[in-house]
């Protein structure tokens, strides 16, 4: 009767032992891939971008001489907007260097400043028209090339510049007498899309996530909810509810190009509804979010007790009172949970947002809904299709705002998760 | 004799406790082999924080049934589990002391569980056949371990275990088909159909028959009954009328510690400790 | 402005409505219904039928001010009809102040007018049925109030049908998408025929838009779309299966509770990243590497290369497929490793024979979902995959996806009349057939999976 562990078996078992930890091993290795494409992930958005919250400035003394503007202090603002404005800051930087002479040496010098320069001046002039004759002192972005060397000088790292030799002398000499300086860049946030890099930000398309979020919250959150009530609480087990069921289940796995689709030909098409609008872009992403927020909310319906139903009943309250009296509440923290999820994943969405002509170059903050706008993920993808060097750290900083954004979400959904299941017990 | 059997069970549920010295069924045959094979020595298990065996110290005899009985969350069933280490799933599960399995301690480094519960194999609860065909069931322990020499040999060893159980005559016909589709009796005979396949010495049963109805416990019974001319069976069980019916030794738990182990007569009739008494007469439990 | 105030004005009325119905109520006795239940009602039946009405402003613009505009501009110029979409898109831009470059083509002129216009008028006869229903409803209410009206009926009632049309919005959606792709489909069948783009292995869409237009004509066989969509996402699947599975499984068998702790979080921030990042990811980090990679070993890869962005998507779909897997490999239940355990089979043994046969159902369904992603992710290859319609089976090479051209060809204006917009429709009719079957398929298998472990 006794099993004697004979050689060969003792062999087997040791194999077998071996067999065992190579699985284990494989599980450990799938799990340190999937880690580090993580951090990779992450770690190289981060090292791209980080540098975007950061803005070199140059502060220049500008003489806005009445001669070189060709406008007088009591010009209209017609008048105003032909002023030469180009022509004082360039002079302003002449200045800087008298050395300089040469008709093209001059045009490689006023390269190193931003176009934002001369917006700054004329914002300046219409809001200030007694400042002409004075000298004022303005702090403006340097251009992207500039501003990319400088940082790359900082970290050390090496890449092909664009800016010549002399360029870059000139910058060092500004460096060096504290004229040009790197500062938090508050425009990122502040400001909308802008063909120079330096200058171009995600406050536009923020506010145009926000708006297109809040429109997307608005239709999907009641729709959803109602519908999850009535499939939940009301409707008979019959043909129809089946079908209405599979189809909110297959609704939930179509991809999001198709909801473009429906997008630009009923909705842009048929309803008429204004293109590249955050209004449109609203009702796309709600129509994708509905099936997550009603698979959501039944689930969370699905989990109240019977018992209170019943409870409910017995008191005399009709099925409406009880649901909206008694499951409802219970039901609230579920929903709110997976309405947060799916509006994480709206955020995220790009597809459908390109195709109803939210991809539009928008260099205004939207003031309403109804305003043509891009949104964040828009703006990434915009960003990332240019060419110009200066928009890759925007592009990646861009992505930085979006997963903070989402991290917040997710964290929130948690945290009303775990405050309900506290309050249970 | 399953007749018998299931009418002792009914009145047993009428009757109850008070006529329980009566129970002494015809079964008890002579007990001659008294080798120790299972030894347990002060052994404690903690969960955690909680102590859920104390100094718990049994010997258990070659080719007998040990019948292990006790209120719910006595300790019962994890004492079995340490026999074969089946508590080694449990993370924060800890155990001292000393179980030796033919004088060789089965929790010594050296011991590799997986050949250690080839010679102890476990009857759960719950039948848990495997979602393939009975014949897969069947073959799994012999497959895995590498017994059978050739697909001739894993047959016999397979209808040899389901002879052996009882259940050949019943299932020939399907062994091809999915185990799922048998019925709670024969699912659970097939479990134990499925652990005698790879010869074990010792066959733990975890209450095996607490999710069958009274006839396929009968059968169940039976199975034990003529098991016990080749194997060590200790069984955990709530019922003391089946402690009665199927046991030579039985061993009283109660809050995580052995109180009583003796002859299944002498603990039914004579109990030396109080608890026991108690127990057995329905005083608590 | 203008609908804001009559959102204001449709909310005050209800309001009034529901008030004065409260107010009613309030001053009688031997009352049905609590009072409250009287204001609902009356506010209800002020609000809905505004509502209903209120719903014309959706399809004013292509039942009325579309037609008007453009017969009165095509008797007007010989536009070709072609165009008809285009120049409508471009008089709605002017008239909205979008389009900011100036025209001076008068009949362009005429044309905004008479949009403004038409649109003016559509715009004030919607407001007025929208009020005179409104107050015909405030008064057919307020007439029919009597102490015995069983006001909480009634609220009720209206309340379970605003639910049900609440779920049908879902139904109708589902039915939009299959109108509009089917619709634009057939159109598109007229002008090509369907043979060649099921079966042509020749894709160029790039199409005159307008008759004047020199251009090439396109040629519209999808099979090399597919062919890149296949092996693109098959690639994707290649590192998201293996990786996404033995992650699942340690997770669900052997991690300790702590490690399960971080790593399912961290998965799920690996799932919540938006495809467009990927795609940047793909596009500026990835596909550069295979690029100096292969280079090194001596090969040529596209700096679009198919490897790239399939690469990217397996890493975009691993937490897809481990965190479904975990799941119904967590749902086995524990008997089923109890009892492989104690036949002392190894854990490995367990998981392998006994644990993964028993989860391959839902295993199987959550590697069809997976796929059916990675056939309709878009951005990523959108930016990292090329534009170039190849057809080969090799991953260096850039190939083209359906969803790419999807994107592509709608990005920016475009005319409903030409081939090369309606093929978009085409293709997303194809996307939406197949992962509506591969969905179909896994949920089919995954009830069955349920089935057995009820």
């Amino acid at each position: 009767m006794h099993n004697e562990d004979t050689l060969n078996q003792k062999n087997r078992n040791r194999s077998r032992i071996l067999a065992d930890f190579r699985f284990r091993a494989y599980g450990i290795l799938g799990l340190v891939i999937a880690g580090s494409a993580l951090l990779f992930l992450l770690g190289n958005i981060f090292s791209t971008g980080y540098s975007a919250f950061q803005q070199t400035v140059i502060t220049l003394e500008i003489n806005l001489d009445e001669d070189r503007l060709g406008v007088t202090s009591t010009a209209s603002p017609e008048e105003m907007q032909e002023a030469n404005v180009a022509k004082v800051v360039k002079q302003s930087l002449y200045d800087l260097f008298p050395e300089v002479k040469k008709r093209k040496e001059k045009r490689d010098l006023t390269k190193l400043i931003s176009l934002g320069a001369e917006l700054d001046v004329r914002d300046m002039l219409l809001l200030k028209p007694e400042s002409i004759g004075s000298i004022i002192t303005l702090t403006v972005p340097v251009s992207s090339d500039a501003d990319q060397y400088y940082k790359a000088t900082l970290t050390g790292e090496q890449f092909k510049s664009r800016l010549k030799e002399n360029q870059k002398q000139w910058l060092q000499t500004l460096i060096d007498n504290k004229q040009v300086i790197i500062k938090f860049n508050i425009d990122f946030f502040t400001q909308a899309d802008s063909r120079y890099p330096e200058l171009a930000g995600i406050g536009g398309a923020v506010v145009g996530t926000i708006y297109t979020l809040l429109i997307c919250l608005m239709i999907s959150f009641p729709l959803g909810v109602a519908a999850a009530i009535y499939l939940e609480e009301f409707s008979r087990d019959s043909f129809m509810t089946r079908m209405v069921e599979a189809n909110i289940n297959n609704l939930a796995a179509v991809p999001s190009v198709i909801f473009g689709l429906l997008g630009l030909a009923v909705i842009l098409n048929i309803f008429g509804m204004p293109r590249s609008t955050p209004l449109a872009g609203g009702i796309v992403l709600a129509l994708m979010t509905l099936p997550t927020i009603i698979i959501a909310c039944r689930s969370a319906i699905k989990t109240v007790p019977p018992s209170i139903r019943e409870a409910g009943m017995a008191m005399g309250a009709s099925p409406i009172q009880v649901t909206f009296h008694h499951v409802m509440p219970a039901a609230m923290s579920g929903t709110l949970t997976g309405t947060i999820i799916g509006l994480a994943q709206a955020l995220g969405e790009t597809a459908p947002l390109l195709m109803i002509g939210m991809v539009a170059f928008i260099a205004s903050v939207p003031g309403v809904p109804t305003d043509p706008a891009t949104a964040l993920p828009v703006q990434i993808y915009l960003w990332a299709e240019s060419a110009e060097r200066g928009f890759v750290e925007k592009t990646a900083a861009a992505i930085m705002v979006i997963i903070v954004f989402l991290i917040v979400m997710n964290l929130l959904a948690v945290v009303i998760r775990n405050r309900t299941r506290i309050s249970n017990k | 004799m399953p007749n018998n059997n299931a009418s002792a069970s009914n009145n047993m549920n009428e009757s109850t406790r008070a006529s329980i010295p009566s129970l002494q069924t015809t079964r008890k045959s002579a007990t001659n082999s008294t080798q120790t094979i299972v030894r347990a020595d002060n052994v404690n298990v903690f969960y955690g924080n909680t102590q859920a065996l104390h100094d718990v110290s049994i010997d258990i005899q070659e080719q007998q049934i040990t019948a292990l009985i006790g209120p719910s969350g006595c300790g019962k069933s994890t004492f079995l589990r340490c026999i074969n280490r089946m508590n080694d799933v449990i993370d924060e599960c800890k155990i001292t002391g000393q179980i030796t399995l033919n004088k060789e301690d089965i929790y010594a480094p050296s011991i590799d569980v997986v050949s250690l519960r080839r010679k102890v194999g476990m009857v759960f609860q719950k039948p848990n056949p495997f979602p393939k065909s009975i014949f897969d069931n069947i073959a799994y322990g012999p497959r895995i371990h590498g017994i059978a020499e050739d697909k001739d040999d894993l047959e016999e060893i397979v209808v040899n275990s389901l002879n052996k159980a009882g259940l050949f005559s019943e299932v020939k016909d399907r062994l091809h088909n999915s185990a799922l589709g048998l019925s709670g009796g024969q699912q659970q005979r097939l479990c134990i159909a499925r652990a005698i396949a790879i010869n074990p010495e010792v066959l733990l049963m975890d209450e095996p028959c607490s999710a069958l109805d009274p006839i396929a416990t009968n059968h169940v019974e039976d199975l034990m009954w003529e098991l016990k001319e080749n194997y060590t069976i200790i069984i955990v069980t709530h019922s003391m009328q089946q402690a009665a019916r199927v046991s030579q030794r039985t061993g009283f738990f109660h809050m995580g510690s052995l109180v009583e182990v003796g002859q299944t007569e002498q603990i039914f009739q004579n109990p030396v400790d109080k608890r026991t008494h108690d127990y057995i007469t329905g005083r608590f439990g | 402005m203008s609908s804001l105030l009559t959102f204001v004005v449709a909310l005050s009325l209800t309001l009034m409505s529901g008030l004065r119905g409260w107010h009613r109520a309030k001053s009688k006795s031997n009352l049905h219904s609590r009072p409250i239940y009287h204001g609902l009602n009356h506010g209800l039946w002020v609000a809905l039928p505004m509502l209903a009405i209120s719903s014309l402003w959706l399809i004013s613009d292509s039942m009325i001010i579309k037609p008007s505009v453009l017969s009165e501009l095509t008797q007007n110029s010989k536009v070709l009809l072609k165009d008809t979409d285009f120049r409508y898109l471009e008089i709605t831009q002017i008239a909205n102040g979008l389009l900011l470059t100036h025209t001076d083509d008068a009949n362009t002129l005429q044309a905004v007018q008479s949009y403004l216009q038409t649109k003016e008028n559509t715009d004030t006869f919607i407001l007025t049925m929208l009020l005179v229903s409104g107050l015909l409803g405030f008064r057919g209410v307020n007439r029919r109030f009597k102490e015995s009206t069983p006001a909480r009926e009634q609220v009720e009632r209206i309340v379970k049908i605003v639910l049900a049309a609440s779920s049908a919005v879902a139904v109708l959606t589902t039915a939009g998408i299959v109108m509009a792709l089917l619709f634009e489909t057939l159109r598109f069948f007229q002008q090509v025929p369907f043979t060649d783009f099921l079966f042509g292995t020749h894709w160029s869409p790039q199409m005159a838009i307008r008759a004047d237009q020199a251009g090439s004509s396109g040629a519209f066989g999808a099979i090399p779309l597919f062919v890149g969509t296949l092996l693109i996402a098959s690639i994707a699947m290649l590192i998201a299966v293996p990786v996404g599975l033995y992650s699942a499984i340690y997770l669900a068998e052997y991690a300790q509770p702590k490690l399960r702790a971080y790593a399912k979080p961290a998965l799920e921030i690996l799932a919540g990243i938006p495809t467009v990042v990927y795609g940047f990811f793909a596009a500026l980090t990835v596909a550069p590497m295979i690029v100096d990679i292969c280079r090194a070993a001596g090969l040529s890869a596209s700096s679009e290369s198919a490897l790239a962005a399939g690469l990217v998507m397996g890493i975009m779909i691993i937490p897809f497929v481990s965190s479904l897997s975990e799941d119904v490999i967590s749902a086995v239940p524990q008997s089923l490793r109890d009892g492989s355990l104690a036949m002392g089979a190894t854990k490995a043994e367990t998981i392998r024979k006994v644990v993964l046969p028993s989860a391959l159902p839902g295993i199987v369904s959550a590697l069809l979902l997976a796929f059916s992603r990675a056939i309709g992710e878009t951005m990523i290859v959108v930016m990292a995959a090329g534009l170039a319609a190849n057809m080969t089976a090799n991953p260096l090479e850039s190939v083209t996806t359906i969803t790419a051209q999807i994107v592509t060809i709608l990005v920016g204006d475009q005319s409903f009349d030409s081939p090369k917009t309606l093929s978009a429709f085409a293709l997303g009719l194809t996307l939406f057939c197949f992962t509506l079957l591969l969905n179909i398929l896994a949920l089919r298998v995954v009830r069955k999976y349920r089935e057995q472990y009820a």
